[in-house]
């Protein structure tokens, strides 16, 4: 293999890797706008004050977090079809893309349940009792006194995990989604002439370093223009 | 009639008994003091009054109306009590402002949320917005505050975030307004504009309940002072008098282990 090869072979790599990518971005975008309200109902369940969902809650935060993200994707994806003999997601791309997003979603959503409770615990009891004094209901409470303030709080470990999270869509791999890694993976068999070559799922590697550094600003952005408070 | 009637609250905390048998009552416009050492009772009766903790016994009465008793269950009610809350203010130790919030935001928020609930809310919106922005920026101008008003609480100190606490508290018009040691939380030379605005406070006739450890503020602002000790009202009078010729030895030796 030599650079004047790689040259050559760059525009079809590039396509198909594009192609990959959006189905990568797709997947991201996704987990977390599934992910994120999801994740504030069992921090909820969670700090509930009805012992059996807390408990119910944190057993399955447990399991979720304690298990490999890869083992939950493949129990979703074909426990339904091989164990129940239901195949509910169907076999072609849009099915997987659906499992995909499920475990992601699920798994995701557990992370960012810890990440709530802490913001919220980490709420100084002060603020609770002064909107209470005021004659404020705990909804008022939490929406106008205390939301911003856990957003404020949870911004740093929220960026770490929606990092995390670019790079841990190439999970999606083991049931066959058709993302980056898949794709540049293809070229190692044979894909559109080229085969043989592993330079193409070495590459994708810079696909998640530009996602990561565009969310890296974007996410110090919105940390800095919460910093009008203390 | 007597604007705060308080008769026997009793609370427990775990087997520990904080308050013990608590009677007093008190006259519109006038200033009660709350002294006694730490751990006596004097934080618990201020929240009880406000409803952050619940009486296990005894009964709460503003101008004749019971608020509060602890046998009959309705007026223990979530709901009832939000709406009684208001007839008492709190100014706390450690200031709570809403650090999101300006100074005048702070004044202003409990009053927009109960303006929303005005049946007229939806047409007279903006008419009644500017009345309480003009109410709070009068508030805050009172406290000395005129040009801190855009200012968020950690670009004050701490006692330009007391007064805005205790602005943020008259917004709501108290009956009767309590304080939880205002000033133990700030050093000496801020101690004193937080005492000035309350003196002033004093004397235009605000209703007011001061927990304090200041005791020359307490006999010099207050109409009564009443004495706790392990949770009981010890003595109470007078504060020439109480601070003069205390008839009780407890407090005597709290007395004297105070002056300076």
């Amino acid at each position: 293999m030599n650079m004047a090869q790689i040259w050559e072979q760059m525009p079809i790599v590039i396509g198909a890797l594009n192609t990959g990518f959006l189905q990568t971005l797709k997947l991201f975008f996704v987990t977390l706008i599934g992910a994120f309200p999801l994740g504030l109902l069992i921090a909820f369940g969670s700090m509930s004050r009805f012992r059996p969902l807390s408990y119910l809650t944190r057993v399955i935060v447990w399991i979720v977090r304690g298990s490999p993200l890869m083992i939950q994707l493949l129990i979703i994806y074909y426990f339904p079809g091989l164990v129940l003999g239901n195949p509910i997601w169907g076999g072609g791309e849009q099915g997987r893309f659906l499992a995909a997003a499920t475990a992601f979603i699920i798994n995701y959503a557990c992370y960012f349940s810890e990440i709530y409770r802490g913001g919220i615990q980490g709420i100084p009891r002060g603020q609770e009792e002064a909107g209470l004094v005021l004659g404020m209901t705990r909804s008022q409470i939490f929406l106008k006194v205390k939301l911003l303030q856990m957003i404020k709080a949870i911004v740093p470990p929220m960026s770490n995990e929606i990092i995390t999270l670019v790079k841990d869509t190439s999970l999606a791999r083991i049931i066959a989604l058709q993302e980056i890694i898949w794709a540049g993976q293809a070229f190692m068999k044979g894909s559109q002439g080229i085969s043989g070559a592993i330079w193409p799922l070495f590459f994708t590697a810079v696909y998640y370093l530009v996602c990561n550094g565009i969310l890296t600003i974007l996410l110090g952005r919105l940390e800095k223009r919460l910093g009008y408070f203390r | 009639m007597a604007i705060l009637e308080v008769r026997h609250l009793q609370k427990t905390f775990d087997h520990t008994q904080v308050l013990r048998d608590i009677s007093f009552s008190m006259e519109k416009g006038s200033t009660l003091s709350l002294i006694g050492s730490s751990g006596s009772g004097k934080t618990t009766l201020l929240r009880c009054l406000n409803f952050l903790e619940t009486p296990d016994e005894g009964q709460i009465l503003v101008s004749g109306e019971v608020l509060f008793d602890a046998s009959v269950p309705a007026t223990r009610k979530e709901q009832e009590i939000r709406k009684k809350r208001l007839h008492f203010g709190l100014v706390f130790q450690s200031f709570n402002l809403f650090p999101q919030y300006t100074a005048l935001e702070n004044v202003m928020l409990a009053r927009e949320l109960l303006a929303r609930e005005q049946p007229d809310y939806k047409q007279r919106k903006k008419q009644i917005r500017e009345q309480i922005e003009a109410e709070g920026v009068q508030l805050l101008e009172q406290m000395g505050l005129r040009d801190r008003m855009g200012n968020y609480p950690h670009q004050l100190s701490g006692g330009q975030c007391q007064r805005v606490a205790i602005a943020r508290a008259l917004a709501l018009k108290p009956d009767i307004l309590c304080f939880d040691e205002p000033t133990s939380a700030l050093d000496p030379e801020l101690t004193g504009e937080v005492l000035k605005v309350i003196r002033e406070l004093a004397e235009r006739d605000t209703t007011m309940i001061i927990v304090t450890h200041e005791m020359a503020f307490a006999r010099d602002v207050a109409d009564t002072v009443i004495f706790m000790d392990d949770g009981r009202i010890c003595e109470q009078g007078d504060p020439k008098e109480v601070f003069a010729n205390p008839k009780e030895e407890r407090t005597r030796q709290f007395l004297a282990s105070h002056r300076t």
